[in-house]
């Protein structure tokens, strides 16, 4: 029986081997040029952008779309995960390079280039709070500027909870321009526009560019004591591209300058309202502004099921296996050597209370981003049940069938193959059949650092508020928890004796 | 063939074993007699080494039992304890044959011997394919002996063999073993609590109590000459139920 068990494992070991090197040839290709963005639906646009222009230049390029966050995207490019990824200045001064003092922009490249990054001139929008109101309200009141508003103190505002809590938000706004509206409320975002729509509230806080601006035909009021910080979009890159390839780097500076404010909306407003998808509006965009022929392809939810089932299936397999291969022995030790084993078991179980998304965070200064953190992560939550399962499943023998195993003459090693982790195997088994389900569960948070699998859907889908694309990762993910279940169901009469089975029917 | 010299055995503050002589002849039958927690089966795994005593030593045919020859030395020893200890998750016949595979016995001889011990113990062949669980318990029993005499040991230590089996099966199965006992001619070391059992059974009977022998001899002696009333009111206690 356990050599059925060695069996399977080394079974699951090599279809994981045949797998990996697709992935780990692809990380060490050296003209590949790998794009990230942040899982907002402006960056993952750019992103297109920078991904149709390089793969039109036949270069190897692939794009890591909504990962999690800008200090994960910006370390990734200092550790040369990533290549190129869209930024914005004010971002790169308040969030990045916080406590640097840094005066101007020559000081900001230097900085960068300390850390070998360089950056690309803007390319052609401010993306910064803006205070808008509806068109109509503002032309009848003949409202251009930030400093009009001062002329109506009966206007109602309703801003973002965040604006109200920010240093250059509303209280200094307030006192920069002098406003002398006493109608102030905190609001969430997406009811602000309600609010618009509806009367109850005149004026809001904007992303400059929203999709909303043109969708509920809202004006965007001029800065003009320039109070807000600007947030230029521009391009990040590693400076090792100018040498590694410059034509590349002269493609992807095309784009300098060429996206207005007003275009950005309506590329946004075409994925967030209409529903396209990020790569064709991108491509489009190209073709039209830069006349680059691209071969965009639409793929068909199959596809993307396929490749995300793949995906998910490759992080659950090689974490669970390797999971499954390290916790038995470790279980086995536990039980053996008690003293140690306590503090095995403590130690992780400390792993097990760490939330399952800070455990994958953890993992890229150690592992980069892709699905190598998301597998370590994976793997040391699947240790746990699996470790206690076979501990308590060995320590559980009743005494009697123990001592009947060491008088019979047998040495230690054939007891515990022949004897012990057989008696175990219905404990150590529903150990591996529940860190399977966690896996399978948190295999979704790899999405967040470029791990693809079911959490990719999911998260484009809460970006896009799309409920039917969360279901596209979410239901394939609760079905493969249940096929996993049941698998392991099935599985139990290859693995658990049925002299073993027969007892719980008595 | 067995000796045990001056054996004293402490779990934590219990005083399990102290200070026992006890020496087992060829073709005789010992029994160890007394209440629960008298220390006889902590007597009867010292035997065969599954617990090491703190005090005295162990002598096998003469050897001194030591971690190095106690595998060795299992191997010529046969252990029955109550309920059978069998595993679960074997078949009757794998339980019986476990020791003789790892040995690398061929099969032919495995299959002799399976034959000569079901016969020995009037087991039903067709049963040997059955797991534990599917069979009575006087099979079990059987089975476990079996599974003891396998590699036809020397010496047969038993505890509680019967303990678990409904009167009527149990004096059956008395007269069985007895009978199995004197056609094999092997020492046997048997724990009971039971004196009719040790009676039954014993050349001679080591009555204990809180882990010392309180008396040595024939079912006769102790009958008639109880050396104290501890052992009077435990061989009474049982006859009078009677």
């Amino acid at each position: 029986m356990i050599s059925k068990t060695k069996r399977l494992l080394l079974g699951i070991v090599i279809a994981a081997n045949f797998c990996l090197p697709q992935e780990s040839m692809a990380g060490d290709s050296k003209d590949e040029v790998n794009v990230g963005s942040k899982k907002f639906t402006e960056s993952v646009i750019l992103g297109e952008m920078a991904y149709y222009l390089l793969i039109n230049n036949g270069i190897n390029v692939i794009h890591k779309a909504e990962l999690g966050g800008t200090q994960i995207l910006f370390k990734s490019l200092v550790q040369g995960e990533l290549d190129i990824y869209p930024e914005y200045t004010g971002t790169i001064l308040q969030e990045i390079l916080a406590g640097e003092s840094i005066k101007n922009e020559d000081e900001l490249k230097d900085k960068l280039a300390s850390m070998g990054i360089l950056m690309s001139e803007p390319l052609g929008f401010n993306n910064s709070y803006v205070i808008g109101m509806k068109k109509e309200i503002a032309e009848k009141l003949n409202i251009n500027k930030v400093s009009d508003l001062r002329n109506y103190p009966e206007l109602k505002f309703g801003f973002s909870n965040e604006f109200m809590d920010r240093e250059d938000g509303w209280p200094s706004l307030q006192r920069k321009y002098n406003l002398p509206q006493r109608d102030v409320r905190g609001i969430d975002h997406d009811i602000g526009y309600r609010g618009l729509e509806n009367g109850s509230i005149d004026v809001i806080d904007l992303y400059a560019t929203d999709a909303e601006i043109d969708y509920y035909n809202l004006k965007s009021l001029e800065d003009d004591l320039n109070h807000f910080p600007e947030y230029q979009a521009v391009f990040l890159y590693r400076s090792d591209l100018v040498t590694r390839n410059p034509e590349l780097v002269k493609s992807l500076l095309r784009l300098e300058g060429i996206i207005s404010e007003s275009a950005m909306i309506k590329l946004n407003a075409e994925v967030k309202l209409a529903g396209k998808s990020e790569g064709e509006v991108a491509s489009r965009f190209l073709e039209r502004e830069l006349n680059v022929e691209t071969e965009f392809y639409q793929v068909t939810i199959i596809d993307k099921l396929i490749q995300n089932t793949y995906e998910h299936l490759f992080l659950v397999v090689i974490s669970l296996s390797a999971a499954i291969i390290i916790a038995i022995p470790l279980g086995i030790v536990t039980y053996k050597i008690p003293r140690f084993g306590q503090l095995l078991l403590g130690l992780i179980g400390v792993i097990q209370t760490i939330p399952s998304l800070a455990l994958i965070v953890f993992m890229i200064p150690l592992l980069g981003i892709g699905a190598k953190p998301a597998i370590a992560a994976l793997f040391l939550y699947s240790l746990l049940p699996i470790v206690r399962n076979t501990y308590s499943g060995l320590k559980d023998i009743p005494l009697q069938l123990s001592e009947s195993a060491e008088a019979l003459g047998l040495p230690s090693k054939v007891r515990m193959m022949k004897i012990e982790l057989p008696l175990a195997s219905r404990s150590i088994l529903s150990g591996i059949k529940t860190a399977a389900v966690i896996n399978v569960g948190t295999a979704t948070l790899g999405a967040i650092i470029g791990a693809g699998g079911y959490g990719q859907p999911i998260l484009t889908g809460i970006r896009l508020d799309d409920t039917g694309l969360i279901l596209q990762g979410a239901i394939p993910a609760a079905l493969l928890a249940f096929g996993v279940q049941g698998l392991f169901e099935l599985l139990e009469p290859i693995f658990v004796s049925k002299g073993l089975r027969l007892g719980e029917n008595s | 063939m067995l000796r045990l010299k001056n054996v004293s055995k402490k779990f934590e503050e219990l005083q399990a074993v102290s200070s026992v002589d006890l020496n087992l002849w060829e073709r005789e039958t010992i029994v160890l007699v007394g209440p629960s927690g008298c220390g006889k089966s902590t007597l009867i795994r010292l035997a065969i080494g599954i617990i090491a005593p703190d005090e005295g030593e162990v002598y096998f045919k003469g050897e001194l039992v030591t971690p190095e020859n106690l595998m060795e030395i299992r191997r010529k020893i046969g252990y029955v304890i109550q309920e059978g200890g069998l595993f679960p998750h074997l078949t009757a016949i794998q339980n019986i044959r476990l020791v003789a595979e790892y040995l690398n016995w061929d099969s032919d001889k495995i299959k002799n011997r399976i034959k000569e011990l079901t016969d020995l113990t009037h087991f039903p062949v067709g049963a040997l394919e059955r797991f534990p669980l599917e069979l009575s318990g006087g099979q079990r029993q059987r089975v476990s002996l079996m599974r003891a005499l396998m590699l036809d040991p020397e010496m047969l230590l038993l505890d509680e063999p019967l303990g678990a089996l409904d009167p009527m099966i149990r004096a059956d199965l008395q007269d069985e073993l007895k009978e199995i006992f004197r056609s094999l001619g092997k020492a046997v070391l048997l724990v009971t609590h039971d004196i009719h059992e040790a009676g039954f059974f014993a050349d001679e009977i080591l009555l204990m109590k809180d882990g010392k022998v309180l008396q040595q001899g024939s079912i006769r002696e102790l009958l008639d000459d109880p050396v104290d009333d501890f052992v009077k009111k435990f061989i009474s206690a049982q006859r009078n139920r009677v």
